[in-house]
């Protein structure tokens, strides 16, 4: 079996966003880019999946300029065998997304597709749900824990009542938690060998998809900012602000 | 064909409160409002729908299939009726996160995120960067507007309405490859965590699973709903339905207290709606206090003990 991975090279968790002053976006010149948090999560469960047997081969797709060839590489270096860059200057919507990688899916036939539950610039939390949904096979979304056997994937899942398991068949789109695993780190003899790992380039513009209606983002701003508030000294005089305030 | 149409959220046989946080959202966009409420057995929880101010119609559509939420099977019925809606909308919780962008991308839509605020029919601000920019986003016209609604940004609708209530048959075909096995909650008979007026949150400095007690105390004193920060679920001193933050559950009570969380800004991002957010930890630098209304330097371990004192004396 094979596992495709989703991975979106998005700014670093780490760093402080500021909005452009005009309002035309989010400021990443010089910014620090990484993979997405969730995404190198749903990477690392497939390396597992592979170092168990379970799978022969992983691959890592991204969409992106040549500049997400940088965190292709650096899924080489984690492990997997290879990779494949769709080719575009363009963002693309969760939808446009989701329908370039199900041209991907349809090539490689994967079993499993792993991705993260969503990416840390737009948060949207869409393109695994709409992958399942065009190619017509389950989603477990939100994964903390993903067992496979006999053509079935038993997948954990975190949702706002607690930990739901659901049955799915093979194949099938997961998206991955925080608490699947934590990735490994990506030791130096690796990175030399992901340099000659095979790397697919292919432009966006000949996978032929219709990237549908588009939402458009007419403006970016900074949120409110809460007003800095009061210190107090003491237990006794938080309670005294609490009851002042009329929250007790 | 200016029409909303609402996917209720529903467990144990009651309406999900966000659901009601929707009908807010619906009102602002200003269409009539629908709900349409999948279940086994409906009539309840469509009760309850009918009774939230501003609703017209609600619509059930029964089924053993709907009786656990799946996406799989729910999204083909729901994307057929969306042909008489120009919206379809749904909580941000996990359950609307997970089944909205199905039936968006069978209707051949991007989904429109975390609705904050209407500013027209086809018109949203949406939180991006975990809340550290805000977006003014613009749906097509001519397409459905399929959405989710970020509920801490709404309070719920009243319970002032009289809808009439329709059955509707399920009539779309539904795949046999996804199948509901369980659910662990911890639960309890605290007050739900997404909907309670005070909360009461431990982070990493607790240590402890057993020293959890104490956030525990507190909250029952006080009649709050415990959170955690995501260091304290990953050391699991609690379950993971009760993290707050990015993602986990965002929330929007009247009193925040949070004891021992330095406030990394995925925490934050959970918190930034809630009505006094209270700060008591040890590290003067913490960022928490940048947010914080009230803010106590000093030891949990102490201050807790002290805070029950102090509310016991009245």
């Amino acid at each position: 079996m094979k596992i495709l991975v989703g991975i979106k090279r998005v700014v670093d968790y780490n760093v402080r966003i500021r909005v452009k002053p005009d309002g035309s976006g989010v400021d990443t010149d010089g910014v620090k880019m990484s993979i997405n948090p969730f995404d190198e999560i749903a990477l690392e469960e497939a390396l597992r999946i592979k170092e168990a047997g379970k799978a022969e081969e992983v691959i890592v797709v991204s969409i992106g300029g040549d500049e997400c060839q940088q965190q292709l590489r650096t899924g080489l270096a984690m492990g997997a065998d290879r990779a494949i860059q769709i080719q575009t200057d363009q963002a693309l919507q969760p939808l446009a997304a989701a329908k370039a990688l199900l041209k991907i899916v349809q090539q490689e036939q994967p079993g499993l597709v792993l991705l993260g539950k969503q990416a840390i610039d737009d948060d949207n939390n869409q393109t695994g749900q709409m992958l399942a949904a065009l190619w017509g096979r389950p989603q477990a979304t939100f994964a903390s824990q993903v067992v496979l056997e006999d053509g079935t994937a038993t997948v954990t899942r975190e949702v706002d009542a607690g930990l739901e398991t659901i049955a799915v068949d093979l194949p099938a789109v997961v998206t991955s938690d925080l608490r699947l695993n934590e990735p490994r780190f990506v030791k130096l003899p690796e990175i030399m060998k992901a340099k000659r790992k095979p790397l697919d380039v292919q432009p966006l513009a000949d996978l032929g998809i219709e990237s549908g209606h588009q939402l458009s983002v007419t403006r970016h701003a900074p949120p409110a900012q809460r007003a800095r508030g009061v210190m107090v000294e003491s237990a006794a005089e938080l309670v005294s602000e609490l009851k002042n305030r009329g929250l007790l | 064909m200016s029409r909303t149409l609402i996917i209720a959220e529903h467990g144990g046989g009651r309406l999900n409160p966000a659901t009601a946080k929707c009908v807010s959202c619906a009102a602002d966009i200003g269409h009539p409002v629908d709900i349409a409420v999948f279940a086994e057995t409906a009539a309840d929880i469509a009760a309850e729908a009918a009774a939230l101010t501003g609703v017209d119609k609600v619509l059930t559509i029964e089924d053993a299939d709907f009786g656990q939420p799946l996406a799989a099977m729910i999204a083909p019925e729901a994307a057929a009726m969306a042909g008489d809606y120009s919206h379809v909308l749904g909580p941000s919780t996990t359950y609307g996160k997970d089944l909205m962008p199905r039936i968006a991308a069978l209707l051949d839509v991007n989904q429109v995120s975390d609705i904050m605020q209407v500013t027209g029919s086809h018109r949203f601000q949406r939180p991006i960067y975990a809340g550290n920019a805000i977006v003014d986003v613009e749906a097509p016209e001519g397409a459905p507007v399929v959405a989710t609604v970020r509920t801490a940004s709404y309070a719920a609708a009243g319970n002032g309405g009289s809808a009439a209530v329709e059955s509707r048959a399920a009539g779309a075909e539904r795949p046999q490859h996804s199948r509901y096995l369980d659910l662990k909650s911890e639960g309890g008979d605290r007050p739900d965590l997404q909907t309670a007026s005070r909360v009461v949150s431990g982070g990493r400095a607790l240590g402890s699973a057993d020293n959890f007690e104490l956030v525990y105390r507190l909250a029952d004193k006080l009649g709050a709903a415990v959170g955690a920060s995501r260091a304290a679920v990953d050391a699991e001193y609690v379950a993971n339905d009760l993290q707050v933050g990015q993602t986990g559950k965002i929330i929007a009570p009247d009193l925040y207290m949070a004891f021992g969380i330095s406030g990394a800004i995925q925490h934050v991002t959970g918190i930034k709606d809630a009505g006094t957010i209270v700060a008591v930890n040890k590290d003067a630098e913490a960022p928490i206090f940048e947010i914080a209304d009230i803010g106590l330097v000093g030891d949990l371990f102490q201050v807790i003990p002290e805070l029950e004192a102090a509310l016991d004396d009245g």
